[in-house]
C-alpha cells in the first residue's frame, strides 16, 4: 500500500527531467548576466530580471519541489495567498517616488 | 452502519485520509518556508523601497571579478539544488549509500557558496570599506540592506549545511525514512530559491562594466 502511494507521488520525475530543469536554470541566470553585462536601460532590466526570476522559481517549485506533482489542493492552500501578500507590499512602492521628489534640493 | 461510518472517515475533510496526501512533516516544511518566503518578500521590498528613494544609489559590484564570482556562486547552489534532486531519488530507490554521497555533494556546493560569499563580504568590508552603518558613498542605507538581505541568506545556508550533515549522518546509520529526506531537500531548493531573487536584484542591478 505504502509503495504504490510512493510510486504514485514519483510520478514525472525522472533524472533527464531534472537535469533539463538545470540547464534551464543555468541558461536563464546566463542570459541575467548578459544582460547586467549589456548595461541594458533600468527599467528593461528589472522587467526582464524579475520576469526571468519569476519563471526560475516557478521551474524550482515545479520540479526540484515536486508541487507539480503533488495534489492540486496543496498548491491552491499555500501559493494564491502567498503571491497575494507579495502584491499587497507594492502598495508602498508609489511612497518610495514620492519621498525622493520631495526631497529639498540643496 | 459502519459502513456509512467507513465512508465518511474515508472522505477527505473527515480525517479518514490526509487532505494533501502528504505527510505532517513535509506539510510543516511547506508552511515554514512559505512564510520564510514572506519574510524575504519584506526583506526584498524594503531594500527595492529605500533604493527607490535614495539618490545616488553605489554601483559597487564591477563586472569582473564580482559579478563572474556572484555568478559562480549562483552555479554553486544552482548544482547544489540538482545533487539534491538526486539524493531524494536515490533515497526513493532505497539506496541509502548513493543518497549520502548526493547529500555530501549538496553540502560541498553549499561550502563553496558560503566560503565565497564570505570572501566576497570581506573584500567589500575591508577594501571598499563598506559596514552595516557606513560607506564612502554616503549611502548607509546600502551597507544596512545588502548585509541583511545577503546575512539573512548565508545564515539559511549555514543552517541547511548542518541540516544536511545530520540528515546525511543519520541516513548512513540506516535511521530516518525518504519523507526525512525529502523534507530537507525541500528546505535546501527554497534557499536556491530566495537566491534566484536576491542575486538579480542585488547584485545584477547594482552592476558595473
Amino acid at each position: 500500500m505504502s509503495d504504490h502511494a510512493e510510486a504514485v507521488e514519483h510520478v514525472g520525475g525522472t533524472t533527464v527531467t531534472f537535469l533539463y530543469v538545470w540547464v534551464a536554470l543555468l541558461v536563464m541566470t546566463g542570459v541575467e548576466v548578459l544582460l547586467a553585462y549589456e548595461q541594458v536601460p533600468t527599467l528593461i532590466m528589472l522587467t526582464s530580471l524579475l520576469g526571468l526570476s519569476i519563471v526560475k522559481a516557478a521551474l524550482i517549485i515545479a520540479y526540484f519541489m515536486h508541487l507539480k506533482f503533488e495534489k492540486l489542493s496543496l498548491f491552491l492552500t499555500l501559493f494564491p495567498m502567498l503571491v497575494l501578500c507579495i502584491i499587497l507590499m507594492l502598495i508602498f512602492m508609489p511612497d518610495s517616488m514620492r519621498a525622493l521628489s520631495m526631497r529639498v534640493v540643496q | 452502519m459502519s459502513e456509512v461510518n467507513a465512508a465518511v472517515m474515508d472522505s477527505v475533510w473527515q480525517g479518514g485520509k490526509s487532505p494533501y496526501a502528504i505527510g505532517s512533516k513535509k506539510l510543516g516544511m511547506w508552511l515554514f518556508i512559505i512564510s520564510d518566503a514572506l519574510t524575504f518578500s519584506v526583506m526584498l521590498m524594503a531594500y527595492t523601497y529605500l533604493r527607490l528613494s535614495t539618490p545616488d544609489w553605489p554601483k559597487p559590484f564591477i563586472f569582473s571579478p564580482s559579478i563572474i564570482f556572484s555568478s559562480v556562486m549562483t552555479f554553486c547552489l544552482l548544482s547544489s539544488s540538482l545533487t539534491m534532486v538526486m539524493a531524494v531519488h536515490s533515497m526513493h530507490h532505497g539506496n541509502r549509500k548513493a543518497t549520502v554521497r548526493w547529500i555530501l555533494a549538496t553540502m560541498a556546493g553549499g561550502l563553496a557558496f558560503v566560503i565565497l560569499h564570505a570572501s566576497e563580504w570581506r573584500h567589500l568590508i575591508v577594501d571598499e570599506h563598506v559596514t552595516p552603518f557606513h560607506n564612502e558613498w554616503n549611502v548607509p542605507l546600502f551597507g544596512g540592506t545588502f548585509f541583511a538581505l545577503t546575512g539573512l541568506h548565508m545564515t539559511h545556508v549555514i543552517i541547511g549545511v548542518i541540516y544536511l550533515g545530520i540528515i546525511a549522518f543519520a541516513v548512513g546509520r540506516g535511521k530516518f525514512k525518504y519523507e526525512d529526506v525529502e523534507v530537507s531537500g525541500l528546505y535546501w531548493h527554497f534557499v536556491d530559491l530566495v537566491w534566484m531573487f536576491i542575486f538579480p536584484l542585488v547584485y545584477l542591478m547594482s552592476a558595473k562594466v
